[in-house]
């Protein structure tokens, strides 16, 4: 048997309990492989392909409304058809996931980031900062973070002119839905931080005079982040309904660069008069995006802390 | 229990002082209510005429207690985009969200449960597998992609059921119009009512069967048992009221936010409720509707948990115990 000292890193990967767990969980390998093509698609699209769905001067009317290919009226150009303006449906989804997926994780970043200090110096120092941080923590986690994002959403949209709101829209939007979320992550963080407070090492950090900003960065956050982290993988997927939801309603993202939920709201228009694949190629890429991050998460929240289950 | 319930009541006053703050700031202090007010061809000198009548320039407390003065009353002001009173617009639209809420509710309710009981009781059974596993797919379903599903299948392709709006609508005394009492008003309201309750229905069906799992495992379940008590008797008699503490916290708090998702489903169905006027007012900037709708939200939410707190008293004798001694 091999020493530990001599082994690779990739001897140490392939042997670890997680890569086991992963390679015996097909239906993880399955939604990893999805949610990494999917990342690829969406982020290569300028190199992947030739269409530019959202430059007007692109677009042809001649081939507005093509049905996908296999269909009798199909033409190969266009594999899952065309909308009413002559854009390339598959295109159009590719730029639309990459900005699902921007929205979804830099607004999850943006809760954590939030949740996590918070969580730690209320756990960490108890007393009336952790009832002040927590108490309003309760209150916002009865309202449903997508309400909440809808009124930040129009508070900025009514304080700035409408051709400001269009160029800062995204980050609003990110704004917004970070904003909304973070309670669940102060309270796992928290209950993390107030179980690590009492053992010995803390105690030891203390006695030797460790700066107590110190305590909190070096010796808390790497003990409490994991769990976390592993909620914010499922946070992902629901960041990405809610942006979808908001764009749907028409209060998201601008139609200038359009999201999958934006994509579905203007394919839902055609629905009636036929045209299904407008709107279902959109909407089957949003299911399938947020199932596969949904069932990741799900993995890694019972590999790593079943307890969490 | 009084004591107990001066408590609460003490605290929905602040929320809800804290969410009339809020509103009020949103009414007075996001873009000019002036301006928003005016044509375009005012002078400065009407404006500030407009401002000094309006009491704009007032101090920050008396303006706060006025505006809450006009809220107790109903009046929230003057609809930017509509040019009517917001209470006129808002008691229009109750009528019809406030019905979607209640059969989607008295829906979830039903099917979360008995689900719930079944899925809990029987986890070996094939269906009760099929329930979970579907249930799996409706969570990570949003809920606009439901109705739109559900209208392509029932109102495109079949042509059972109409897509959008109310059907026909009684006038009742009060000014309260109902959907209920037509075939065409129950046929509107099926499909919304099912894809705004799909999604409480999983989160309380999953609530109680872990519950009843939990509780089917403790040691006086087993007594009963072994007392050769009936298995009817044991299920809902010992085990269902043994989980009735966390079901009803997690429905009251899904009852409620069926009242903020109902903005989803009204907008995909064009219902003509609170939720779609809410839309077009986040949409058109209509601050008065915006404060308005976000005040009488939080008084429902505070409503419901005051109901569910109260309910505690009702289904757990500890409680009742605790207070008496």
């Amino acid at each position: 048997m091999k020493s530990t000292h001599s082994m690779t890193w990739w001897d140490r990967f392939r042997d670890h309990d997680i890569t086991y767990s992963f390679c015996h969980s097909p239906v993880t390998m399955l939604a990893a492989i999805v949610t990494l093509l999917m990342v690829l698609a969406a982020f290569g699209a300028p190199l992947l392909t030739s269409y530019t769905p959202f430059e007007p001067g692109s677009l042809s009317l001649m081939d507005a409304f093509l049905p996908p290919a296999w269909e009798p009226e199909g033409v190969s150009q266009h594999l899952l058809g065309t909308d009413g303006q002559g854009r390339d449906i598959l295109a159009a989804i590719m730029y639309g996931t990459q900005v699902s997926l921007t929205v979804g994780m830099l607004s999850v970043l943006l809760s954590v980031a939030i949740g996590i200090p918070l969580g730690i110096i209320a756990g960490y120092f108890g007393g009336w900062v952790d009832t002040a941080i927590m108490r309003f923590a309760d209150i916002q986690l009865t309202i449903p973070p997508i309400l909440i994002a809808l009124m930040i959403d129009g508070i900025t949209r009514t304080s700035l002119s409408s051709e400001v709101h269009e160029v800062i829209a995204i980050p609003v939007l990110i704004v917004s839905i970070g904003l909304a979320s973070w309670p669940q992550y102060a309270r796992i963080t928290r209950s993390g931080a107030m179980v690590e407070r009492r053992k010995d090492y803390i105690a030891a950090a203390k006695l030797i005079q460790t700066p107590t900003a110190l305590v909190l960065l070096r010796h808390i956050f790497p003990n409490v982040v994991g769990p976390t982290l592993i909620v914010a993988t499922i946070g992902v997927a629901v960041a990405i309904i809610i942006e979808a939801t908001l764009s749907f309603l028409g209060v998201g993202v601008p139609p200038t660069t359009p999201s999958l939920g934006t994509l579905i709201r203007i394919g839902n228009n055609f629905l009636f008069s036929g045209e299904w694949w407008i709107t279902f190629f959109p909407a089957l890429t949003l299911v399938v995006l947020v199932l596969s991050v949904n069932l990741i998460g799900d993995w890694l929240r019972d590999t790593f802390n079943p307890k969490l289950r | 229990m009084i004591n107990f319930i001066s408590k609460r009541l003490i605290q929905s006053l602040i929320v809800m002082l804290v969410v009339a703050l809020i509103s009020f700031f949103l009414f007075n202090f996001v873009g000019d209510p002036v301006s928003n007010m005016v044509g375009q061809e005012t002078t400065i000198k009407d404006m500030n005429a407009l401002r000094e009548r309006l009491g704009l320039n007032d101090p920050f407390l008396v303006q706060f207690g006025r505006f809450l003065g006009d809220a107790l009353h109903g009046d929230f002001g003057i609809s930017y985009r509509l040019q009517r009173p917001v209470e006129e617009l808002i008691a229009e639209r109750m009528p019809a969200t406030l019905e979607l809420v209640f059969v989607s509710a008295v829906f979830a309710v039903v099917l979360g449960i008995s689900g719930g009981l079944f899925t809990g009781l029987k986890r070996n059974h094939w269906f009760s597998k099929f329930i979970l596993t579907s249930s799996l797919v409706g969570v990570s379903l949003p809920t606009f992609i439901i109705g739109i599903l559900l209208i392509y299948i029932f109102a495109v392709k079949l042509n059972w059921l109409p897509s959008f709006g109310r059907g026909d609508v009684v006038k009742l005394a009060g000014g309260w119009s109902t959907g209920l009492l037509t075939l065409s008003g129950w046929k509107a309201i099926i499909l919304p009512a099912i894809t705004l309750a799909l999604y409480q229905m999983t989160l309380i069906l999953r609530i109680i069967r872990s519950e009843m799992l939990e509780v089917m495992r403790t040691d006086f379940i087993k007594f009963a048992r072994a007392r050769g008590l009936k298995s009817r008797d044991i299920n809902y008699g010992h085990a269902l009221k043994n989980t009735l503490i966390p079901v009803i916290t997690v429905t009251g708090l899904q009852v409620g936010s069926l009242i903020a998702f109902s903005i989803i489903t009204e907008t995909v169905f064009q219902w003509p409720g609170m939720g779609s006027l809410f839309i077009q007012a986040v949409q058109f900037a209509d601050v008065p509707v915006m404060s308005a709708y976000l005040v009488l939200v939080a008084f429902f939410f505070v409503l419901i948990n005051l109901i569910v707190d109260l309910l505690y008293f009702v289904v757990d004798p500890r409680l009742r115990a605790e207070i008496k001694g």
